[in-house]
């Protein structure tokens, strides 16, 4: 139970002695209370929503990696039926998503630019006569030649370009005692949000326009559908059902399907529904992006990184979608949690005939932390140290400075985690073990492996985002005394839904039965962001506590003045207390709004003071802060087959504070074996573009069979910009769990595993061609 | 052609072609849409309910399969005798997103009613054919592991709806 301090507000609340004991709802792990209905079946979904009169979309897609589009016929009278067709042709405004800009076309126009880009979108009564009508699509398309690989598409203009550099990084180099190259790469991955995209749109008799649906972003959506169509931003409305995953592959997509499913509902008068099956959604929807990453590492003969030299090429795709972005994150995460200061970096994304990749949990990061992190572990074992030796001698800590300049504060943990996760696992000695075991195994028998990875994540929009955002969260008084909570954060399963009440009882007094936090939907809403950046908890919820905080010192103040004669009262739990009868705040703010009318509080997110970036140069506060974790990974490769099991992650992560631990612990968890997912098994096959395996058949996630043991450890050091300390953490874990497992199978086999997914098939290559991640 | 059928425990007829899916005609003719789907090909088990008593993915199932069926969905068994599963699932962090729970539950309610003390080896056998992307499964590990040494979730499934 916190005591709430009004003092500052006005003379006559007392100063309290009690203002610091902390109520009960911060650090525990009550029940989410989304969460009996999702498990019941009675949330809906953006597939379960039952619309009265609506029609099913379907979309028509390029078979073609690059071709012009030379002919289009719609013959509704053969196959199609009563069906409606829209291409591009029909389009009511500018031919363009609107995302960091409006280049990633709704509909190809003259041409296709990848193989499932859609040409045209249908709608018709049923689902299966929406499918059936795309027979009634004549057309024809003139192949162009396609740009399918990076090494083709380095010729041409990149989508995004950056650089940054700091120090005399050549001179260094130059000077250093070793000079250690490396190369690593990764694949694409794939959402498998168990919930695939959908939408449904309508428009109401007055002609606004409404879309309902799952999202992570509903004012991205708004954004561009007031683009697309031209409306009035108070004419369109954008509704988030439950979202069921998101994971960034609801971040910039759902954009797109909106304005197909409004083409439609505007094509037909009606409401309609486009959603998407599995293989669409493989076929149809954005990728983590495919790295190559190089590495040249300047060392000190003791380990110390003199100076480091990378370059980062990302496979954008087709179109830009995020992706300058998603290279700003990845540039600001490519030096690891690691002090250097002479470092070069340049990123580019480059221009492929292949779908547009996009968000993905870890935005960029994932891919250079393995690269990072793979080339310390290079470096170890060519000075003869220990993959903790040499993390241990230039990890960064509170007073360094990264290679960007960002001051690191108190709150910087890496060492922390590092030494905690050694203590738990004794990595060090099992590392030895399994080393000198290698050499004298007996056949047959698995070969054991441990590998460590030690990993960061800046949390909050990168650069100046939050600064110029600034986005607001609003509280109100209801009639019956609640305080309403209005924000457009949606829960896609990483707990909002419980962390937000918690916050906001924890700094209003309330109870959390006197909150009611309103569905995100754009008529309702501030646009407090996006969810996505790991901004939820820490950016939006600190802008709730203050909210909150506010509205109920406002209440808890004039009840003082107007009914206790001025005496100091107390806010806790929802009660009012310290006058002559105590009262529930409920009580007290249903008089407010009788008496003095409606109280509403607008906040807007407070940047850390002082802090500045220099997008030109990439110098300054990059991230609001940063969350820490280190891996350590334990599992056994089949000395036949190779394959590889996972048999134990030990995770340890500094967050901060853990509002709700369970839910935190949760993200921890789910994000490691999606990481595990990413190094050992998720792959994307591509043939002339196109992907082949857009099923769950063939493009595998993990099962739980798969699963190993995950034991997630929290670490607690506040950072004071967040709620009650809390950092931002949703995408950290991304960012571990590969490396980590990379090194093990390395220290099981011997093979310099550079490059993800490490499926089986591919070690045997290495084996054989005994890979290394020299150049 | 025409199948009767009891749903939930009460008795429904479907009119239509032999070869339309379970799953559709719970989502779509009864509103059921508590069953899920994920994959429509019987890889992710998003859409797991009870046939007579065992644990069918409902994208699978046929019509022409359902006639004299007694089905049961996560709408019968989440208010009924599956509900302390259900409430341990979102005790213990095992509902994220919850787009794969119902199916979860659907399956992990049949295995706790054939063998009430699962180990964890037993759990991530009968749930090997569910998906979930959200939880790495520890909060599914436990909720199940926990809700069998509750004992709470001896209800009867061969009358799960009372």
């Amino acid at each position: 139970m916190r005591r709430f301090r009004l003092a500052r507000r006005t003379a006559l609340l007392r100063d309290s002695a009690e203002r610091e004991t902390h109520m009960n709802t911060i650090g525990a792990s009550p029940p989410r209370p989304d969460g009996f209905a999702k498990a019941a079946g009675e949330a809906c979904y953006a597939d379960d929503l039952i619309v009265p009169g609506m029609w099913y979309g379907a979309t028509v897609r390029s078979p073609h990696a690059h071709a012009r589009l030379a002919d289009l016929s719609w013959a509704p009278a053969g196959a199609g039926g009563e069906a409606v067709c829209v291409t591009a042709r029909e389009l009511p405004g500018p031919n363009g998503v609107q995302l960091v800009d409006d280049s990633w076309p709704i509909l190809a126009d003259r041409f296709v630019r990848h193989v499932g880009e859609p040409v045209a979108v249908l709608a018709a009564p049923t689902r299966r006569a929406a499918q059936a009508a795309r027979q009634a699509v004549a057309i024809q398309y003139e192949p162009l030649p396609a740009v399918l690989s990076l090494e083709e598409a380095a010729a041409l203009p990149p989508l995004a370009a950056v650089a940054m550099e700091t120090g005399s990084v050549d001179e260094t180099m130059a000077g250093a005692d070793r000079v250690i190259e490396g190369v690593y790469r990764s694949g694409h991955q794939e959402h498998v949000y168990i919930e695939c995209q959908g939408m449904t749109a309508w428009f109401e008799p007055d002609g606004g326009l409404v879309v309902y649906g799952s999202m992570q972003c509903p004012y991205y959506v708004h954004k561009a559908l007031v683009h697309a169509f031209g409306l009035p931003a108070e004419a369109v409305r954008v509704r988030a059902s439950e979202v069921g995953g998101g994971f960034g592959g609801k971040e910039d997509f759902p954009s797109l399907i909106a304005i197909h499913a409004a083409l439609l509902a505007r094509a037909t008068g009606r409401p309609v529904r486009l959603a998407y099956d599995r293989g669409e959604d493989i076929i149809g929807t954005t990728k983590r992006h495919p790295a190559v990453i190089r590495h040249r590492t300047g060392v000190a003969a003791d380990g110390r990184l003199a100076a480091m030299d990378i370059e980062i090429v990302l496979d954008g795709g087709a179109y830009r979608t995020l992706s300058p972005v998603v290279l700003s994150r990845a540039l600001l995460h490519a030096f690891g949690p690691y002090r250097c200061d002479h470092v070069r970096i340049r990123g580019r994304v480059l221009r492929t005939n292949t779908p547009p990749n996009g968000a993905f949990r870890g935005f960029g990061a994932p891919q250079v932390e393995f690269a990072v992190e793979r080339q310390m572990d290079r470096i170890a074992r060519l000075l003869g140290l220990d993959p903790f030796a040499i993390r241990e001698r230039n990890v960064v800590g509170p007073g360094d400075r990264l290679p960007t300049g960002q001051l690191l504060d108190s709150s910087a943990a890496a060492r922390l985690c590092l030494e905690e996760v050694e203590l738990r696992t004794g990595f060090r000695a099992r590392w030895r073990e399994c080393e000198a075991a290698r050499t004298r195994r007996r056949d047959g028998e698995p070969l054991p492996g441990i590998g460590l990875s030690l990993y960061f994540h800046g949390a909050g929009f990168t650069g100046n985002g939050e600064r110029s955002m600034r986005s607001p969260v609003t509280a109100r008084l209801t009639d019956e005394g609640r305080v309403e909570v209005l924000t457009a954060t949606t829960d896609m399963g990483q707990g909002s839904a419980a962390v937000f009440p918690q916050i906001a009882a924890a700094a209003g007094g309330l109870a959390t039965e006197d909150l009611v936090f309103t569905a995100p939907d754009t008529g309702q809403v501030p646009d407090s962001g996006p969810t996505v950046a790991s901004r939820t908890t820490m950016i939006v919820g600190a802008a709730i506590a203050r909210a909150v905080a506010d509205l109920t010192g406002q209440v808890a103040a004039w009840w003082s003045t107007s009914r206790a004669g001025g005496a100091a009262l107390c806010l806790a739990d929802g009660n009012l207390t310290g006058a002559a009868e105590d009262i529930a705040f409920r009580r007290a703010a249903q008089a407010y709004v009788e008496e003095v009318g409606p109280l509403t509080v607008t906040v807007r997110h407070q940047p850390p003071p002082g802090h500045s970036f220099d997008e030109a140069r990439y110098q300054g506060d990059a991230y609001p802060t940063y969350a820490w974790g280190a891996d350590v990974v334990e599992l056994e490769v089949d000395p036949d087959t190779l394959a590889v099991k996972p048999l134990k992650v030990t995770a340890v992560c500094e967050v901060g504070r853990a509002i709700h631990p369970t839910l935190c612990a949760g993200q921890i968890e789910g994000g490691t074996l999606q990481a595990l997912g990413f190094a050992l098994m998720e792959e994307i096959k591509m043939r002339d573009g196109r992907y082949l395996n857009d099923r769950l058949a063939t493009y595998i996630i993990p099962t739980i069979t798969d699963s190993p043991q995950i034991a997630v450890h929290l670490l607690e050091r506040p950072w004071e910009g967040g709620p009650f300390g809390a950092k931002g953490i949703g995408e950290l874990p991304m960012d571990g769990g590969a490396p980590a497992a990379a090194a093990a199978i390395e220290n099981a086999t011997g093979i310099a595993v550079a490059e993800i997914p490490a499926t089986p098939e591919r070690l045997h290559e290495w084996r054989r061609d005994g890979g290394d991640a020299g150049p | 052609m025409r199948v009767e059928l009891t749903v939930n425990g009460q008795p429904v007829a479907f009119d239509g072609h032999p070869m339309e899916r379970l799953l559709d005609l719970l989502r779509e003719r009864l509103s059921l849409t508590g069953t899920k789907e994920g994959c429509g090909e019987g890889e992710c088990g998003a859409c797991s309910v009870l046939v007579d008593g065992e644990p069918q993915l409902s994208c699978l199932v046929p019509l022409l399969q359902c006639g004299g069926r007694r089905i049961d969905t996560i709408e019968g068994l989440a208010h009924g005798p599956a509900r302390a599963l259900v409430e341990g699932l979102v005790a213990a962090g095992g509902v994220q997103c919850g787009a794969c729970t119902p199916g979860i539950v659907v399956t992990a309610w049949a295995l706790l009613q054939s063998n009430p003390a699962p180990t964890r080896e037993e759990v991530a056998g009968a749930l090997a054919g569910n998906l979930c992307r959200c939880t790495g499964y520890e909060g599914i590990f436990r909720a199940i592991l926990q809700t069998a040494e509750s004992h709470e979730h001896s209800g009867k499934v061969e009358n799960p709806v009372s």
